[in-house]
């Protein structure tokens, strides 16, 4: 494998996570509510997964448990924001304190070492043996091809094409208006709060049972923060977030190889290049789709509904 | 009971209904029974218990107590989705859209016979089909904030009907509307009751209600007054039942002749575009003297929001000048200058802030004058004090002047930022549409506000779509069209048939 190929191949599996929790976020952000705490829940979804490797006999045992972890608490911030209408801002932020203190905690008696089970590539049977391409996009594990493939296609069709999305849409701009129609502003937000949970819980997993195999209290390292971003990046649309993911992932996947490889930068400025590459691309994505209506943030996030407000 | 003018037994059935908020009755055992197939206007002042009703009806408020029947059938609507469920449509005053959404997805939207899987093809096809069915036409792809409001509304019309609504209820629908929007408004309505639908009708507007409803109940406080035959019924004789009291429009009609003094706005050959980048102004020419009003006559949307915005430095033009001359002003002019009052067109976005208190915006423009603060601390008893008076003055109904003044009613808002800037407009005030949505009584209230300060020697620039009302105010009117001015008219010289024309943009009757 050459360098470029490697950087890529590396870019896609590093991505996972911001595919997964992004993903999550934007349908929920969608429906109107923000979770600021991705970061919480990515952690406390990774250290469970690894505990869970400790007993488990395959890899799709421990994710269940992220999975299970993450939703857990995504149905703590949905009765928090949606059914109590505390601020989703301050929430968020409490929610991202609590996560990262407990997977802290939890995580102690496996940390540094090694995840028993692992998610391992799946070469996909002809396609990976096309010279630099396979190796590049079609030998990833199963999370890389549902979360890059099926997950965006079905946010996409859930979106665009059925009833269900255009509900979903309504009550991220217009909450008074899918009530008045007979739309459950309270059911889609609450669903989509757990779901988001649920969605940040694989991707917790993705990194402790796929790229970095193992616990470390440092292994999320912003990456919630980031798959916010992303999700403003690529507009509350599924495909753009994809770009936006394998963009960072391929932010990450430099640093490394350039560290690994000896390249003469300082391991500072690699280790910072992501988030400042990103800091970026959100001012530029805002700039230039300042004044267009259509981009713009759903016009109800983060605002909470209430009925007989006038 | 007011006996039903009809043989066929009520469609709708109210009795004894009554509604409380906190401690405000804002029904009291209302009784009333509707036809099917007749338009019945519901006429009250601004908090008469108009929109409480008709909430309670469509599902969104639940009555304390009280029996509402439909079609013979006892009703209990928990929401606005039972309410739908039992025949009950509302196109409500503020619309319940999603701009940023087509026609297509706001007809389906939480519609549960809307197909679940489907294409934007398909959605738009079956989007032109219900929309041809009732004869409303609007392009389906098009997005909400796209359309005019006029258009807008026909959506929210299309989609109860296609719910298959026997019972349509308009929260003054006609308040945003243009006049040819109002007449085909009119046209659907009667086309609608002539099908056999029951239609409310809920109106500030005397003249309509005669024009379109067959029957007309009244609401005062809450209370029921009385049913009335509109072939019965005179704008006075209403007026007099709204109101309980002699005030009518035409008191205010005499104003005297204008002392005017200085210049106090010029406006010189200003050109500006739209927000959508269009031309919206080519080549205003118009100045304002202290003591008198002048009117602006002309359809919404014909730069009088742009020429509005550039007078008070809210937006620029792209060359002219304005000059406001006041005791504070500065060339261009800035927002919030001393001496300048400005009602505007859009109160909650330009005037107040909806979460902040009644007492709070009653001061915004005036805070930080030496009375109400020192140093740039405040004073907050002069400032209670101030607001007090603003809220006296403008006769503002307020249950709780720390409450957010998002809560009060939107008649109530008008009344508090006309009293407020009136207040500041020592040597110019700018009034864009300050009566629109209101009542007699605060209508009243607010065109004797500017009279007073015409006569204090301010200089008053009125824009209205009303034309009624540009005439019974101005001292000289000027009529815009398409960003110009056809017309000029001193009050000696009215015509309202000229001025129609003109408006209407018939150049031509500008010579005769």
């Amino acid at each position: 494998m050459n360098t470029f190929t490697n950087i890529i191949s590396t870019a896609i599996d590093a991505g996972a996570v911001i595919v997964y929790a992004g993903m999550g976020e934007l349908l929920l952000e969608r429906t109107g509510v923000l979770n600021l705490g991705l970061e919480g829940i990515i952690a406390i979804a990774a250290a469970s997964a690894v505990i869970a490797a400790q007993w488990a006999t395959t890899p799709f045992q421990a994710l269940a448990i992220a999975i299970l972890v993450g939703a857990a608490m995504g149905v703590l911030f949905m009765l928090v924001t949606v059914v109590f209408r505390a601020n989703q801002v301050l929430s968020g932020l409490a929610l991202f304190l609590v996560g990262v203190g407990m997977a802290g905690h939890l995580g102690g008696s496996v940390t540094g070492n090694p995840s028993p089970v692992t998610f391992e590539a799946v070469p996909i049977p002809l396609l990976s043996e096309i010279p630099h391409i396979g190796p590049m996009f079609f030998e990833h594990d199963p999370l890389v091809y549902f979360g890059y493939v099926a997950l965006p296609i079905i946010v996409w069709f859930v979106l665009n094409r059925t009833r269900h999305g255009v509900n979903l849409r309504a009550i991220g701009e217009e909450p008074s208006a899918g009530d008045a129609t007979g739309v459950s502003v309270m059911g889609i937000r609450a669903f989509y709060t757990v779901l988001g949970g649920a969605l940040a819980g694989v991707g917790g997993a993705t990194l402790s049972l796929a790229f970095t195999p193992g616990w470390t209290p440092n292994v999320v390292a912003g990456r919630g923060w980031i798959a916010l971003a992303v999700v403003i990046f690529a507009m509350w649309r599924p495909w753009r977030l994809v770009v936006g993911a394998t963009l960072f992932g391929a932010l990450i996947s430099v640093s490394f190889i350039a560290q690994d490889r000896g390249w003469d930068i300082p391991g500072q400025v690699l280790n910072m290049l992501p988030y400042l590459i990103t800091l970026a691309l959100i001012v530029l994505a805002v700039v230039r789709n300042r004044g267009t209506r259509a981009t713009v943030a759903p016009a109800a996030l983060a605002v909470p509904f209430f009925r007989e407000e006038r | 009971m007011p006996a039903d003018t009809d043989s066929l037994p009520p469609f709708v059935t109210i009795e004894g209904l009554t509604k409380t908020f906190d401690q405000l009755v804002a029904l009291d055992s209302v009784s009333m029974d509707l036809a099917p197939g007749e338009v019945h206007a519901l006429l009250g002042e601004n908090g008469a218990g108009k929109t409480t009703l008709t909430n309670v009806l469509a599902g969104i408020y639940r009555a304390d107590s009280g029996v509402v029947t439909i079609g013979g059938e006892t009703v209990h609507f928990r929401t606005p989705a039972d309410a739908i469920h039992g025949g009950v449509g509302m196109v409500h005053q503020h619309f319940q859209l999603v701009p940023t959404m087509t026609v297509s997805e706001n007809l389906f939207m939480g519609w549960e016979q809307a197909p679940r899987v489907f294409s934007t093809a398909d959605l738009n096809e079956r989007s032109a089909e219900i929309i041809e069915e009732f004869h409303l036409p609007v392009d389906p792809s098009a997005r909400i904030f796209e359309l005019s409001v006029g258009e807008q509304q026909r959506v929210e019309i299309v989609r109860t009907l296609a719910r298959g609504a026997k019972l349509l209820i308009l929260d003054e629908p006609t308040a945003v509307l243009t006049h040819e929007e109002t007449e085909e408004l009119f046209t659907v309505l009667r086309r609608l009751a002539d099908g056999g639908r029951t239609i409310i009708f809920i109106s500030h507007k005397l003249k309509e209600v005669l024009e379109i409803a067959d029957r007309i109940t009244v609401l005062r406080a809450g209370k029921y007054m009385a049913t009335i035959p509109a072939q019965d019924a005179t704008v006075d004789s209403l007026a007099q039942l709204m109101t309980g009291s002699d005030v009518s429009l035409d008191d205010i009609e005499d104003i005297g002749p204008a002392e005017v003094g200085e210049q106090v706005l010029e406006v010189r050959d200003l050109h500006a575009l739209s927000s959508r980048g269009l031309p919206a102004l080519r080549g205003v020419d118009l100045t304002v003297r202290s003591g008198e009003i002048v009117g602006i006559a002309g359809v919404s949307g014909n730069g009088q929001t742009e020429l509005a915005e550039i007078i008070v430095g809210i937006r620029e033009g792209t060359s002219g000048s304005v000059r406001v001359t006041a005791s504070g002003t500065t060339e261009p002019p800035i927002p919030g200058q001393d001496g300048v009052g400005h009602i505007p067109e859009d109160r909650m976005e330009h005037a107040l802030v909806g979460e902040a208190s009644t007492t709070r915006n009653a001061v915004t423009r005036r805070y930080l004058s030496d009375d109400l603060s020192s140093r740039r601390w405040l004073r907050w008893g002069a400032i209670r004090e101030y607001a007090k008076q603003v809220i006296e003055d403008g006769r503002v109904q307020v249950r709780e002047v720390n409450a957010p003044v998002a809560q009060l009613s939107g008649g109530n808002q008008q009344r508090l930022v006309a009293t407020r800037e009136a207040k500041v407009g020592d040597d110019f005030l700018l009034a864009v549409h300050p009566t629109r949505g209101l009542d007699v009584q605060a209508t009243v209230e607010v065109r004797q506000t500017l009279q007073r300060r015409r006569r204090g020697g301010t200089g008053v620039l009125l824009i209205s779509d009303d034309l009624d009302e540009v005439l019974a105010m101005s001292d000289r009117i000027v009529v815009m069209y398409d960003g110009e001015i056809l017309g000029r008219s001193d009050r000696a010289n009215y015509d309202r048939d000229q001025i129609g024309l003109l408006m209407g943009g018939h150049r031509e009757a500008a010579n005769t």
